[in-house]
């Protein structure tokens, strides 16, 4: 219990060094940070699935695509923040934080799920049919793409989409075609 | 960008092969250990972006073109929806597991077992592969003009 509160100590100050300091390569590397934490708690959440994801999300995602897309490596963020914004982040943070504060005290205690509790859940009936209806010895595939395939495919569409507009948004031809026309 | 030092060239040539071999073996055997296709499909198109921040976008241009690129993520989403509609040919039901029910059981934690979901791996993993390496290269190869 003591290491998720150390990771979560880690992980807020590089909330607070990310959203801080000057320099945009620095403040993606403690993003970047903070991601390791999340996926340092999913593995010894023993969750190595999700683990995976997001290490490797995190790397590639973030990381990689400011490194790959910024122009030049010293990108500096100048000017002061104003009286106004700050007043208004102060009290939204406050607000949910009381908010959540409210809202974890009706929550169960950590590491009792509530549908283990539950006759009937279904979840139940994924851990302890899975192997048998689906065949795949990992249960997080077979509920991914076996009892769950509709939302895979949702994903799926959601990603194609995203890529679609990506390309046709930042394509170079047809602003090559607009200027040869004028 | 024209390309690394020649230190972060030989490195990355010897690691990019490791690591996409690494991607392979996360989406072949997503069914039996952690992983599946999306985790696999991610450390697939890091290899690639590995390779570009390495060796320079040209580089990467002439292996993989862009046009290929899209027409695999294309083929990965084409065979995701054909695993679900042969499910509905076949087994009566969208999406319904029809090879590990009638045709070919498999023995658990076999690497040939669990039907369609190894199938649905590699679709899902090709697709998310393409996709990703496609948006990291259209983002880096656009550079918005300059105004005068």
């Amino acid at each position: 219990m003591a290491m998720f509160y150390g990771l979560m100590i880690f992980m807020l100050i590089a909330a607070i060094i990310a959203v801080e300091t000057k320099n945009l390569l620095s403040s993606v590397i403690c993003i970047g940070a903070i991601g390791f934490g999340a996926s340092l708690m999913f593995l010894f959440l023993r969750a190595p699935d999700i683990a995976i994801t997001q290490i490797v999300v995190e790397v590639l995602g973030l990381i990689i695509l400011i490194r790959a897309t910024i122009a030049r490596d010293l990108t500096f963020i100048s000017g002061d923040r104003e009286f106004f914004n700050t007043v208004v982040s102060v009290v939204i943070v406050l607000v949910i934080l009381i908010t959540g504060m409210h809202i974890f005290e009706q929550l169960p205690a950590f590491g009792s799920p509530v549908f283990a509790e539950t006759a009937g859940a279904a979840s139940q009936t994924y851990i302890s049919q899975g192997l048998k209806q689906t065949g795949a010895a990992n249960i997080v595939a077979s509920v991914i793409l076996d009892y769950r395939a509709y939302d895979t495919l949702g994903e799926a569409t959601v990603l194609f989409t995203s890529i679609i507009g990506a390309t046709v948004i930042l394509r170079d031809k047809s602003k090559k075609l607009l200027e040869v026309e004028n | 960008m024209k390309g690394m030092t020649i230190i972060v060239k030989t490195i990355s040539s010897w690691v990019k092969v490791l690591i996409f071999l690494f991607g392979i073996y996360i989406i072949l055997f997503g069914h039996l250990t952690p992983g599946g296709g999306f985790a696999g499909g991610v450390i697939l198109a890091s290899s690639y972006v590995l390779v570009m921040l390495a060796f320079g976008k040209e580089f990467v241009e002439e292996n993989l073109p862009s046009s290929i690129a899209s027409k695999l993520d294309c083929a990965g989403a084409f065979l995701f929806a054909m695993i679900a509609i042969l499910g509905l040919v076949f087994g009566g039901t969208f999406f319904v597991n029809f090879i590990y029910q009638k045709y070919l059981p498999g023995e658990a934690l076999n690497l040939i077992s669990a039907g369609t979901i190894p199938l649905s791996n590699i679709a899902i993993g090709l697709k998310v592969g393409a996709s990703l390496f496609l948006v990291i290269f259209t983002l880096s190869t656009f550079r918005p003009k300059e105004k005068e």
